[in-house]
């Protein structure tokens, strides 16, 4: 699978680089719509001293965690949110008839470097952050760790969004609330936030464990909203979750389309 | 090597009130034995492509059953795969922007065939498919002939059991359609690998196919061999007009000539 996986993304990536200026203009405007974010949380910060009560490398430090997170799952899975398209065209039919799992021929679809622009970008906030945050070392260890739960979690909604479009072929959009706005979402500290939003995203479409409840631990916050200590801890439980449901409803979806064939 | 009993595939389409079902294939049956070569004729809508997709194991069928050499599609789509090869004529499965021997590549590793087995089948297919002077060519600039050559390869590389062709010459020219029906007789012949062909270009039934399938309205209207076909028409009739009486003939509400 992993092996299958490399090897489609590799034969992409050779075919991108196919045309290669277009490639480099791609990367580039990837990395400027991205700092353009960057730019307006400074700007932010040139009115006001703090942001849902965290200061501007904090804030730097939530966005940078929850930008890698979802440039890495963008990066590996991004493409599953395709799917309608691809039915539509019937090359979704041509990935069926071949020997390899269709989620790993549909992540692998048109695998390009362009989507490292957000990931290099990422990249850079975090490094500026992390120094300035003066973290102790007895808590930076979640630090890798709320990244990978993070990329799991993106990558179940890209899936998810992806077995939603067996449904609903025509509408593809609907799941770009979930993946492109729970990014969104979570680039800022959840405190600015109404309440009633903070418990849907932690308890409903897990974003808040993204970064918001590990990073309250890495930066030994109170919660604002008074939610249990151990929530700083379920990301990666929260990860398998959603994992699961996604593995599900994307096998569920193969089998409505195989029975359905639209 | 194709066993199918009564097989169906029906539809549901539209919303509310007017939500109907549409029986696509209705009680199908029919047995392909190894090494036969058989054409699979019908109208636009008759259900052709659904039986293709049923065989290939992307659609389940809603009632009976179906094997393909010695498997149900359904429950074993990928080891399937493995056994047999699909070209679809409209619609290729290279990757476009990659040169056609790196294609080639991938699939080697996605059935994963033998280096060696790989090596001697692709020299034998470039060679009898004259492929050599545009294995380097990335597959968008090829010709429609050219890339259906290139696209009946892949589908070959891993010496299927079964092939299913759906329309393989359409749009081709004169000499591209000539070379790659004597390609697939020569296939038939010599390795012994049974073929099904849809096609609307009754030139490819001739000079191919033994055996004629007609499905029309999701039905089987004929089975039997050329000269059978040619026999329900008047004699002198061209095949062509034997073929479209059997198409409006077998109409619903439409009496069947005497």
């Amino acid at each position: 699978m992993v092996r299958t996986y490399l090897l489609l993304a590799w034969t992409w990536l050779r075919a991108s680089a196919q045309y290669p200026v277009s490639l480099a203009m791609m990367v580039l405007g990837s990395f400027a719509v991205n700092a353009l974010d960057v730019a307006a949380i400074w700007i932010i910060f040139q009115h006001t001293g703090s942001l849902g009560g965290f200061g501007l490398a904090e804030v730097m430090f939530l966005y940078g965690t929850a930008d890698m997170s979802f440039a890495l799952a963008d990066t590996l899975f991004g493409n599953v949110d395709r799917l309608s398209h691809h039915i539509r065209s019937g090359s979704f039919d041509t990935m069926l008839i071949r020997p390899a799992s269709a989620f790993v021929q549909m992540a692998t679809d048109r695998f390009s470097v362009h989507r490292f622009g957000r990931l290099a970008q990422s990249a850079v906030v975090l490094g500026i952050a992390l120094p300035r945050l003066g973290l102790p070392w007895e808590r930076t260890w979640m630090v890798p760790l709320m990244i990978a739960c993070g990329v799991v979690i993106f990558a179940a909604i890209f899936t998810l969004g992806g077995a939603l479009q067996f449904l609903l072929t025509d509408a593809p959009e609907v799941a770009n609330a979930f993946t492109y706005g729970g990014s969104a979402l979570t680039q800022y500290p959840l405190s600015v936030y109404g309440e009633q939003l903070v418990r849907g995203v932690t308890f409903v479409v897990p974003l808040a464990f993204v970064n918001w409840q590990p990073a309250l631990y890495v930066l030994d916050r109170p919660d604002p909203l008074g939610l249990p200590y151990w929530l700083r801890f379920a990301a990666p439980l929260a990860a398998l979750l959603l994992a699961l449901a996604a593995a599900l409803a994307w096998r569920a979806g193969i089998r409505r389309y195989r029975s359905t064939g639209s | 090597m194709i066993e199918v009993d009564r097989a169906g595939r029906s539809f549901t389409v539209g919303r509310g009130s007017a939500r109907r079902t549409v029986h696509a294939v209705r009680d199908l049956s029919f047995t392909v034995g190894a090494g036969e070569f058989v054409g699979y004729l019908g109208p636009n809508g008759a259900g052709k492509s659904t039986t293709i997709k049923m065989l290939t194991g992307v659609l389940a069928p809603t009632s009976g059953r179906l094997r393909v050499a010695g498997l149900d599609p359904t429950r074993r789509r990928t080891a399937l795969a493995r056994r047999i090869g699909v070209v679809f004529g409209q619609r290729t499965t290279l990757w476009w922007d990659l040169p056609l021997k790196d294609s080639f590549q991938l699939i080697r590793y996605l059935y994963k065939v033998d280096r060696i087995d790989f090596r001697r089948r692709l020299d034998e297919l470039a060679g009898l498919l004259d492929l050599g002077s545009f294995m380097d060519t990335p597959v968008r600039q090829l010709s429609l002939g050219q890339r259906m050559r290139g696209d009946v390869t892949a589908a070959l590389l891993h010496d299927p059991a079964v092939l299913v062709l759906d329309e393989p010459t359409i749009g081709l020219d004169v000499v591209s359609k000539a070379a790659m029906r004597d390609f697939l007789r020569r296939l038939n012949a010599e390795r012994g690998t049974t073929v099904l062909l849809t096609t609307h270009d009754l030139g490819d039934i001739e000079k191919l196919c033994r055996r004629v399938m007609l499905i029309d309205h999701g039905r089987l209207g004929f089975d039997g061999t050329l000269d059978e076909l040619r026999a329900t028409g008047p004699d002198g009739d061209s095949l062509e007009e034997v073929v479209a009486r059997l198409y409006t003939g077998s109409a619903p509400g439409t009496p069947a000539p005497p």
